[in-house]
């Protein structure tokens, strides 16, 4: 590990302008992902720009979004009453996050800037088809993630908030890498009060992707049986030691079943 | 009886002090004026060192020292051994290759010990090994064990096939033979993964070296410190025994990985004494006991299994390449061999078996005894055959075994062993109740409703353990002798302390030893202590492995109480004025028959250190006796385990549905500690047959499973809520009828649920470790062909 100057700003604007200043900076939230790459040495930032100090944290539900803000942790979505009423489905997204450790430190911000691809709440986003408050703007989750751990976020841009829509229906279903436990394949699919359905895959390819064939299908009818022989290509889809992109692909279809079925 | 004494469930004396964070292990003392240890790794699995230049790294901030394989050869610093002569059946001796405590001209896998840099922190031990300068020649290089014997790949230049020996055990001819007339023969290949023991404390190790006294001290996370300090005395020659003591305090967890004696403590003690005495303390982080910790398993074997026309067996062939990794770890030789092809027969009646067995170089790191050693790979070998064998030949599976069983005793086996007692029909009947196995068909179809897919899966293991009559080993070629040592000090006042070669880590000695005492001097547990893994306080010692602390670490403590017991009647005898011959010992208290004369344990304690009430010419004052005690036969726990499991069609998930565990483990002494061990071996079972898995990368030679994020350890969700059931048929060969309870869970259950999940898929074999992916795999064709 490399040694780091330690900032806490207090407003988005100072941490905008120390991450300015900073020679290699990298802001931190719940630091789950951050700290071990530092501790690795696969990371050696100059400077960590705490975003904890802005304590901005908090869930608001109206009649057609919720917004949570950058610094809530999974288990305060996971646990929140009324996105449990409005999107059940962004409550069991959250609660299948790491493990409790993780789940209270971890937050929605940190874990939509880094853009794992095996992350879950990528899937959420595209597939709600959130919006993404930053310092600077707001992007459509589209525009956000943009590949592997690549986002559209500028160098010293601060996600604030992240504003979902609220559903007619919704489901994610998660198969876990049997070792790690992030997503080796996960659906969310959604049915929007405009009609419109919106299916969003994590895990299985370099970033979160849309399957507009699935989509099709469930806009026709939104039922499991609906996306019997909707296949996806394995061709674009990652390949490791725990699934290959032919495994991948066919769990993409089992998993969007149980997502349809489990969709409220 | 007491509620202490033998037999009943007393909770764990030590769980206090670990619960609390009050335990003490290596990397918790911190000595003065300590350094840190860092080892620089290979990043290659094969290549001759060109060059090493630590010139820039030495004048790094805080360094000490950095050493590499030169100044070992300077020092002439003995390399690390393998205990265990194996020969070939053509006669000639294994072939091992050098193994020095930093590499010497070459390294033979990712993570070997290239270089030894240490200062004044961590960070900066760290900082200087980046700066050390190491250029590499890439060799080729092959981790794979079933391709070893071709492989271009040549690791150490005594064994140009990479074959270390080629063993066999048991009459080939008369087994051909057997196969010959045979009226079915079942055939199997199966390949037994590669596993990384993962205890929860990684490895630590403190070296220091004291000047004035010309005396070096190891703190070390070791199963047997005292065999660590003969080897380093007597092997790497760093200093005569009395100038060397080992000490492993807490340790957590070891599973056989803590017996070696490894590369990098001996680099901390003998590096001590190169920086001028200060003490230098390394402990592993644990993407290091990934790489270089002593793995387990990795075999590739075929079978055959030759059977009448009855169904009785009448012959095993076994044919085995056992991977040993780049170098013969401690007691690597011994695990493929006399561990292994000795539990051939099973809990079988087989008249002819013959085991050949290769044992190849690989370029991965070392292969030595984990959790079972030997015994999990026989019994995977005899289950999956004999139970492939009953479904072709159409017959129930436990019938099939029934029928086979083993069913007299004494019971010589054509391969060494000699079974003293057990009854393997009485726990096969024990485990069809309480898995319900006349149920499984109204199971199955409940479970096909749902559409998932359900099977069923013994293992009837036996396993040799009580580690070992020391001639008996010694004429299979071990270095050392396998007793136990015990000493009983009683204090004054009637307290007690036991002091044991046996080593505690995880199994709860502090408790069950205690029980012994307990019971058989009435007095309160409370009032003994059980002091180990100190070769400055204990006499000697051969450690823990091999199920071998109950049945020969406490046989010793038992035959030293043997001594107390008769030395205080003598000084009761004395004191009350009675004849020793009139003087009973029950409950704690002295009495003298005929009459109501009576001394408790206390007084009599001190009345021997006293010694104003006896003749010291003929009673020697105090109350301390020790013991050594040699088995004279392992002790042979047995049992039936059944599992069944689900999967899930769609994704090839596997799950355990129940498992009913029956074991005989002879007389038990705490069953609540029995229980946890058998819990914890099936689960390290089903974490070998369903999730763990370590993979090397066949192009880099790179180790692919090097974190948690990828080598996927067992979870509470994955194992159900287990059944147990115990039978109990006392060994015959120690005073306390204790067999070995642990490593059967972790021996018995790989076949067990492995035979479930090819019963549930309907295929002869699915690979270890049976993923979603790879189950999925294997029902592929079955799905094409049917639609
Ligand atoms: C054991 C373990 C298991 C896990 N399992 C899962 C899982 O199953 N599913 C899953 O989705 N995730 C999982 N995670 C990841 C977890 O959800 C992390 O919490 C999350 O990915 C990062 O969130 P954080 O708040 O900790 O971010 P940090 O680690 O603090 O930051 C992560 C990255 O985002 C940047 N960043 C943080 N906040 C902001 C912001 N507001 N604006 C701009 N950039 C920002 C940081 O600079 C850094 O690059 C797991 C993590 C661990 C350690």
């Amino acid at each position: 590990m490399e040694n780091f100057a330690y900032h806490r700003p207090a407003s988005v604007a100072d941490a905008v302008a120390a991450m300015k200043k900073a020679k290699d900076g990298k802001f931190m939230s719940g630091g789950m992902t951050l700290l071990p790459t530092v501790k690795q040495g696969l990371a050696a930032p100059s400077d960590v720009i705490d975003l904890t100090g802005l304590k901005n944290s908090g869930i608001s539900v109206s009649g057609s979004s919720v917004t949570v803000k950058a610094g809530t942790t999974h288990v305060d979505v996971a646990t929140d009453k009324g996105i449990r009423q409005v999107v059940p489905a962004l409550s069991a997204l959250a609660l299948s996050i790491g493990d409790p450790a993780v789940r209270n430190r971890g937050t929605i911000g940190g874990s939509i800037s880094n853009n794992d691809p095996a992350a879950d709440y990528p899937a959420a986003c595209l597939g709600l088809g959130a919006t993404i408050h930053t310092s600077d703007r707001k992007l459509a989750a589209g525009e956000f993630f943009t590949g592997m751990f690549t986002t559209a976020l500028k160098p010293a841009e601060v996600v604030t908030a992240v504003e979902f829509p609220v559903p007619a229906k919704a489901g994610y279903a998660k198969f876990p890498n049997p070792a790690s436990r992030y997503a080796m394949v996960g659906v969310f699919v959604a049915k929007l009060k405009d009609g419109s359905v919106r299916v969003a895959v994590t895990g299985a390819g370099p970033a979160v992707f849309r399957v507009p064939a699935m989509e099709a299908a469930l806009a026709r009818d939104f039922s499991a049986k609906a996306l019997a022989g909707v296949t996806v290509d394995a061709k674009t889809l990652n390949t490791d030691m725990h699934a290959s992109a032919t495994y991948r692909a066919h769990l993409i279809g089992v998993m969007a079943k149980r997502a349809v079925e489990v969709a409220k | 009886m007491s509620e202490t004494g033998i037999g009943q469930r007393v909770k764990r004396k030590e769980d206090h002090r670990f619960i609390t964070g009050k335990g003490r292990y290596t990397d918790d003392i911190n000595l003065p004026g300590q350094t840190y240890g860092y080892f620089l790794r290979s990043p290659h699995a094969h290549a001759t060192i060109k060059s090493i230049d630590t010139s820039a790294a030495k004048k790094m901030p805080g360094v000490a020292g950095i050493f590499t394989g030169e100044d070992i050869a300077n020092d002439k610093l003995g390399g690390l051994i393998c205990g265990w002569m194996i020969h070939s059946k053509d006669g000639s001796p294994m072939k091992a290759g050098p193994h020095p405590v930093l590499a010497q001209g070459k390294v033979r896998y990712v993570g070997d010990h290239v270089a030894f840099v240490v200062a004044a922190t961590k960070e900066q031990a760290k900082a200087a090994a980046a700066a050390v300068d190491v250029s590499y020649a890439v060799l080729p290089h092959n981790v794979d064990a079933a391709m070893a014997m071709t492989a271009k790949a040549q690791v150490h230049d005594v064994a140009p096939d990479n074959r270390v020996f080629n063993w066999s055990l048991g009459d080939q001819a008369a087994t051909d033979a057997a196969f010959k007339a045979a009226a079915h023969v079942t055939k199997i290949d199966l390949v037994n993964n590669r596993l990384i023991p993962n205890a929860m404390e990684p490895r630590a190790a403190i070296g220091s070296y004291d000047s004035g006294s010309d005396h070096f001290t190891l703190y070390t996370t070791s199963q047997n410190p005292h065999v660590a300090r003969l080897v380093i005395s007597a092997f790497h020659g760093l200093a005569p025994e009395h100038k060397l003591r080992v000490i492993a305090p807490d340790v957590g967890g070891g599973f056989g990985s803590k017996i070696f004696i490894y590369a990098e403590e001996v680099a901390c003690v003998w590096a001590s004494k190169k920086i001028g005495g200060r003490p230098i303390k390394w402990t592993a982080e644990r993407s290091e006991s990934f790489l270089a910790d002593a793995h387990g398993r990795d075999h590739v074997t075929h079978a055959e299994l030759a059977t009448d026309a009855t169904g009785k067996i009448t012959g095993l062939r076994v044919n085995t390449k056992a991977a040993m990794g780049g170098y013969l770890s401690t007691f690597a030789s011994c695990v493929p061999t006399y561990l292994y092809g000795t539990l051939m027969s099973g809990q079988y009646a087989i008249p002819n078996i013959y085991v050949e067995v290769d044992a190849v170089y690989t370029n991965t790191a070392p292969v030595d005894a984990y959790r079972g050693a030997g015994r999990p790979e026989a019994t995977y070998v005899v289950e999956r055959i004999v139970e492939t064998a009953a479904r072709e030949l159409k017959m129930d599976p436990g019938e099939f075994r029934r029928k086979n069983f083993i069913k007299s005793f004494p019971h010589q086996t054509p391969v060494i062993m000699c079974y003293d007692a057990g009854d393997y029909a009485a726990a096969l009947d024990k485990a069809l109740q309480i898995a319900d196995y006349k149920g499984f068909p109204g199971r199955k179809a409940e479970s096909a409703k749902r559409g998932k897919l359900r099977g069923v899966g013994f293992s009837a293991y036996i396993e040799a353990c009580g580690i070992a009559p020391s001639a008996a080993v010694g004429s299979l070629g071990a270095g050392v002798g396998l007793w136990e040592s015990a000493e009983v000090r009683v204090n004054p006042v009637g307290t007690v302390e036991v002091l044991t070669g046996s080593h505690s880590h995880g199994q709860g000695h502090e408790t069950t030893f205690a029980q012994l005492v307990s019971d058989r001097l009435g007095i309160d547990i409370d009032n003994v202590a059980i002091v180990h893994g100190d070769t400055d306080k204990v006499q000697f010692g051969m450690g823990t492995y091999g199920s071998r602390s109950g049945a020969v670490g406490m046989t010793a403590i038992s035959k030293a109480l043997d001594k107390i017991e008769a030395k205080a009647k003598r000084v009761a005898a004395a004191v009350m004025e009675a004849s020793t011959n009139d003087v009973e010992f029950k409950n704690g208290t002295f009495t003298v028959k005929g009459t109501d004369k009576k001394m408790a344990f206390g007084e009599v304690a001190l009345a021997a250190y006293v010694a104003h009430k006896f003749n010291s010419a003929e009673i020697e004052p105090g109350l301390k006796e020790s013991a050594f005690h040699d088995p004279s036969n392992f002790v042979f726990p047995a049992g039936v385990h059944i599992c069944e499991v689900e999967i899930d069609a769609d994704t090839g998930v596997t799950e355990v549905a129940s498992y009913t565990a029956v074991d005989d483990f002879g007389n038990i002494i705490n069953p609540m500690i029995v229980e946890g061990q058998v819990h914890g071996g099936i689960v390290q079972g089903i974490g070998q047959a369903l999730t763990e898995g370590c993979v090397y990368d066949k192009e880099s030679g790179q180790l692919l499973t090097g974190s948690y994020m990828d080598y996927c350890m067992p979870r509470a969700d994955n194992v159900p809520s287990f059944k147990l059931g115990f039978i109990c048929t006392p060994c015959p060969s120690n005073p306390l009828g204790m067999k070995g309870c642990g490593e059967a869970g972790a021996i018995a259950s790989p076949a067990a649920v492995m035979n479930a999940v090819t019963d549930a898929l309907g295929v002869r074999d699915v690979p270890m470790p049976a993923t979603p992916q790879v189950v999925w795999q294997v029902m592929q064709p079955m799905k094409k062909a049917a639609e």
